[in-house]
């Protein structure tokens, strides 16, 4: 069930020899806009019901009495999944296999750890008798009081943060730095839990087959989802075909599959038919994962010049009162300013929410908007412009290694950035510019970066007799354009214009893709088919270059190049062969090759590395009602080798448009009693509309990178995010004079603020 | 969803004999209510949908000089009929500031008055709500509450009334036309919906069977169409409820304010009209000295329901500058982002 994408085109999109660096349009673009591509819950195979979760509205406690009977009497329903009538699981959901292995709730037992998690499973011919189904469980509940917010408990110190980090990392001497700062900057900064909100929220259609089991369902990492319904229901990995080829977002959300699916794969056990089950918007909010809340404490000490002496930052983060993921917040200090001593370290609370998890940027958001906004602080500290703070503390090697960096254009970023927006000429002091209507106006930059990451990936390239190619990669297109940037470079990997390819991906039958996250999936997958495609030409070279019949014959594997589909002679250009002339006299149908893409360990050893970037942002305020409006924003980035400057444009905006929403929107509001998310819906969990997205300039400054990855891509994904919240909140107190350290920034900060 | 009966009269009088019974609920574009059944918190056995009923889709200028405003007329279709914004420019500019351009679409002036508090506790079947189940008490009172009412609040109840529309309205004392069970009747705007008191669960003064049918504004509510003006400071730029908002309207003759007309909106569990303020105003000069005394009368008896003391200096800032900009003029034009203290900013 692999879909494929026709990758014809008019022909005036397609400029001949190189593919990648064009910025074509999305392949798919046309598929969506159409209604043609199809997602997950829109397919309905025969005789398919609809399973609808049952959350619980307490927070912490147990399920007392589920109405069972009163749920099955309502017309139209067929079964009701509890702790007392589901499938035997061969895993317990609460293992805990490997790093990536996250508690989910599969009605193990009657305990409740969160509000909006999962209690009952109502599976009925239509989807609105199972969701009436639901509501005529009326569970009761043994109420416990529920732990919310960031002084729910003892802190502790967690194992590690993030993935594998350690939770505290020093270099050098904080005590001496501390002692040699004659200005310290020491500030406590908030920031709010976040939820994902992907439009497309997580869904699945599961249909066994005997010891088979198909299922549609949008995902990151089919692999690793492969391995987890394989564990859970004790059937081999390749049993397992899932079908992903369009996501409607994820941000992290769909990067491991989580409970609710699984219940959907349980109910279609359970009754022996297919099922769909999609999620609410607000059973979103709990058990797929959010951005914890963050308390941070940074210190930032300086001698009179403005010279860094220490930074040290402390983050406390929650997570849940069952698993452990910690949002690895300080770790955003780790490598951009040149400070001789570096101290990052983490706290945590338990609280009855679900598992905090990996969303855009995870801990180099919430790091970044605290580390830029106190290095705004410290700069106005010292009396000195952030920007050229930033420049006096430049960090020619990675400070906390000691690493160079594979390449770095950072000084470029802040130039060009700076340039385009105007910055020269920025008053020091806050609150001294108006504009024409006498709107406090306000500047303020940030610096953006995010760590080279790769994971591991797997693609297999085809030449056929036609001489057309086809390139297969279980990779993930969450709505940003992989399936083109990743067929750009397939087309490259095989000497090949873009038309000339067929490009299959999101289908775990493919060759595993690896995980769509950590901003690497680009250069993993890219790094994969580069090297397929190498690989399938070496046999076509193999086939010609041996074969006396060949006008190549004789020219030695390095000695052929391919262009076009032909391979020519590097020596003597017109003597050359088409790849269907070679399959052709070796009576070939087609010839094949696999490659892999990851992290090269010896590299990564000897050099540090990470994408950057610089954002600017200009806010008005209004000096009576203390509104605040983003009125402009430029941000520049370096980020290696941009496959399609397109789609990397589009990726860095969103970014920049989600730093925004972080500093000044975005919140989930709980109650602090009964642990309830008050806003789990899209009218009152604020993101930006249109309306609040000012003009953006969007920058991408050229990197020749030879040390990340064959092709020098740094990825994009979450960059922009980074920079561009501490950008506006920096902004806010240029215009105001009022540094507001809990975000989003509300209203009332700033109205009593501004006296 | 739980099932329920639907039924589409094809007369008032069919409609009001199905709307009377236990249990149901009118139904026009239904973006609020259907949101309320999804989340539980509305449990009709059965919605009688009026969007169909004929004649109630007009605007019509009546021989008294008043304007009628049938129910049915959508928000958007109001808002842009140009008489209308040119006679009634604040009403015009608070239904602009309104949800999105999506919703004003579909709304109806009948289901703007009657859309319920945006309170989250209100929506949260899980919170306890008076208004929801009266006498279960009201977790807003102790709760998430930086958004909730200043003004006529009680124990039982801190909610708001989310409407823009009816700010500018109950100003220019709008009435409200029913029919009911006992014929037509007319009620002001300002006594359609109640301060929650110690039965929040009564929300408007509207018996079992009524159905608002039209919406009227008297003729002299086009006297200060020169010098009117709807301000509102919320979250984000659009779909997004008031914090504050503020109508001030004022007919100025020979350099004095011979009449004011101002209202606030998100302060209270109604459209809070402030008389006191209209009377400081009255034949003084328009001064920002003035606005600001009337500002403060208009919320002498306001108190913070929560963490919401700001709503209190806000709600009078706001005010201030909905005259200043009363004053000023009415813009030839509604803004491009009507409402917004930035709607004066060059390409807004």
């Amino acid at each position: 069930m692999t879909v494929e994408l026709s990758l014809t085109r008019d022909p005036a999109h397609i400029r001949h020899g190189s593919n990648i660096g064009q910025p074509m349009t999305r392949t798919d673009g046309v598929l969506k806009v159409t209604g043609k591509a199809r997602y997950a819950a829109d397919n309905h195979p025969a005789g398919m019901v609809y399973a609808v979760i049952a959350t619980s509205c307490i927070a912490r406690g147990r399920v007392t009495s589920l109405d069972v009977a009163a749920a099955k009497r309502h017309p139209g329903v067929i079964d009701v999944m509890t702790p007392a009538h589901k499938p035997q699981l061969a895993e317990d959901p609460d293992a805990k296999g490997n790093p990536f292995a996250f508690r989910m709730e599969l009605l193990q037992s009657d305990e409740v750890r969160y509000a909006n998690q999962a209690i009952a499973v109502v599976i009925a011919e239509t989807l609105e008798a199972a969701t009436e189904g639901a509501a005529l469980l009326s569970p009761r509940y043994q109420v416990e009081i529920a732990r919310v917010g960031l002084d729910a408990g003892e802190a502790y110190a967690p194992p590690v943060v993030g993935i594998g980090n350690p939770a505290e990392v020093r270099h050098g001497d904080i005590d001496a730095g501390m002692a040699a700062a004659s200005k310290l900057t020491d500030a406590t900064y908030e920031t709010p839990a976040q939820y994902h909100n992907a439009m497309e929220p997580h869904a699945i259609v599961a249909v066994w087959d005997g010891d088979r089991l198909f299922i549609d369902t949008p995902s990151q990492g089919m692999g690793f989802a492969q391995m987890r319904v394989a564990g859970l229901f004790g059937i081999p990995p390749a049993n397992i075909h899932i079908n992903s080829p369009f996501l409607g977002g994820g941000f992290g959300s769909k990067g491991l599959i989580s409970g609710p699916q699984v219940l959907g794969i349980m109910a279609a056990k359970l009754i022996g038919r297919p099922v769909k089950l999609v999620l609410r918007r607000s059973q979103m909010y709990g058990p797929v994962g959010h951005r914890p809340p963050t308390r941070q404490r940074i210190r930032i000490g300086t001698d009179d010049a403005g010279v860094l002496a220490v930074i040290n930052h402390e983050a406390r983060v929650t997570t849940s009162s069952f698993d452990d993921f910690y949002e690895p917040a300080a770790d955003a200090s780790h490598t951009l300013y040149a400070s001789p001593a570096i101290r990052t370290a983490h706290e945590a609370v338990r609280v009855d929410t679900g598992t905090p998890l990996f969303m855009r940027a995870p801990g180099e958001a919430t790091g970044s908007i605290v580390l830029e906004s106190a290095i705004d602080e410290a700069a106005f500290a010292c009396g000195i412009d952030p920007l050229e703070f930033r420049l006096k503390n430049y960090a020619e090697v990675e400070p906390t290694t000691g690493k160079p960096f594979s390449s770095k254009a950072l000084r470029q970023c802040y130039a060009k950035a700076a340039e385009c927006f105007g910055w020269a000429g920025r008053p020091l002091q806050p609150r001294q510019m108006r504009d024409e209507n006498g709107f406090l106006v306000g500047w303020g930059m940030g610096t953006a970066t995010f760590p080279a990451i790769m994971f591991q990936g797997n693609a297999r390239a085809v030449i056929r007799a036609d001489g057309k190619g086809v390139m297969e990669t279980g990779a993930h297109d969450m709505g940003q354009g992989a399936w083109t940037a990743l067929a750009q470079i397939s087309a490259d990997s095989l000497g090949l214009d873009f038309d000339q390819l067929t490009f299959r991906s999101g289908s775990s039958d493919l060759p595993d893709a690896g995980i769509a996250g950590g901003s690497g999936h680009t250069a993993t997958v890219g790094a994969a088919i580069h090297n397929a495609g190498a690989a399938v030409i070496a046999k076509l070279a193999e086939l010609a270059t041996s074969d006396e019949r060949s006008p190549l014959f004789g020219a030695g594997n390095a000695g052929v190049v391919a262009r076009a589909g032909r391979l020519h002679r590097r020596d003597d250009d017109t003597r050359s062969e088409s790849y269907a002339e070679i399959l052709a006299r070796a009576g070939l149908a087609e010839v094949d090759a696999t490659g892999s893409g990851a992290a090269d360990a010896a590299a990564q050893s000897q050099y540090a590395m990470h994408a950057h970037g610089a954002v600017f942002a200009e806010v008005k305020v209004d000096p009576e009602l203390g509104q605040i409006r983003a009125t402009r924003m430029v941000g520049a980035f370096a980020a290696g080798r941009i496959i399609n400057p397109l789609l990397v444009e589009s990726q860095l905006r969103g970014g920049m448009i989600w730093g925004l929403s972080f500093a000044l929107h975005e919140e989930a509001v709980m109650d602090k009693r009964s642990g309830r998310i008050l806003n789990a819906n899209l009218a009152e969990y604020h993101v930006p509309v249109n309306a609040d997205v000012p003009p953006m300039e969007v920058i991408t400054v050229d990197e020749h990178d030879p040390h990340v990855n064959p092709l020098g891509i740094k990825g994009v994904g979450e960059i922009g995010i980074t920079g561009s919240a501490g950008a506006v909140a920096n902004a806010v107190f240029h215009a105001t004079g009022i540094r507001v350290r809990n975000f989003p920034i509300k209203i009332e900060e700033i109205v009593m603020g501004l006296g | 969803m739980m099932n329920f009966d639907y039924v589409r009269p094809a007369s008032v009088a069919d409609a009001i004999a199905a709307g009377s019974e236990k249990g149901a609920s009118y139904l026009a574009s239904g973006t609020n209510l259907l949101d309320l059944m999804k989340g539980g918190v509305s449990r009709p056995s059965r919605l009688v949908d009026v969007t169909r009923l004929p004649g109630l889709d007009r605007i019509e200028h009546l021989a008294d000089g008043s304007l009628r405003i049938g129910a049915l007329v959508r928000n958007a279709d109001l808002a842009h009929d140009a008489d209308f914004a040119r006679n009634y420019p604040a009403v015009a500019e608070a239904l602009l500031s309104g949800a999105s351009a999506q919703l004003r679409n579909a709304a109806t002036v009948g289901g703007n008055l009657m859309q319920r508090t945006r309170c989250a506790y209100f929506y949260d079947a899980g919170s306890a709500c008076n208004r929801r189940w009266p006498g279960a008490g009201c977790d807003a009172l102790k709760g998430e509450n930086r958004l909730h009412a200043v003004l006529g609040w009680s124990e039982g109840c801190i909610a708001t009334h989310p409407s823009d529309f009816c700010v500018p309205l109950v100003a220019f004392d709008a009435v409200v036309e029913i029919e009911g069970k006992s014929g037509r009747r007319e009620l002001p705007l300002e006594a359609l919906h109640c301060l929650p008191g110690d039965a929040p669960e009564r929300e408007t003064a509207l018996e079992r069977g009524d159905l608002i049918v039209a919406l009227r504004l008297p003729a002299a509510a086009k006297n200060f169409a020169g010098h009117a003006r709807y301000v509102k400071v919320r979250e984000r730029t659009s779909y997004a409820f008031a914090v504050v908002s503020a109508a001030a309207s004022l007919r100025i003759e020979d350099g004095r304010i011979r009449e004011a007309r101002l209202a606030l909106g998100g302060v209270a569990a109604k459209p809070w009209r402030a008389r006191e303020a209209e009377q400081v105003l009255t034949g003084a000069a328009p001064d920002v000295a003035v606005y600001r005394e009337a500002a403060r009368a208009a919320l002498a008896e306001a108190k913070p329901s929560g963490d919401n003391a700001f709503k209190i200096e806000l709600a009078q800032r706001i005010m201030v500058r909905a005259l200043t900009l009363a004053a000023r003029g009415t813009p030839d034009r509604i803004p491009a982002l009507p409402g917004s203290p930035f709607s004066s900013v060059a390409g807004a």
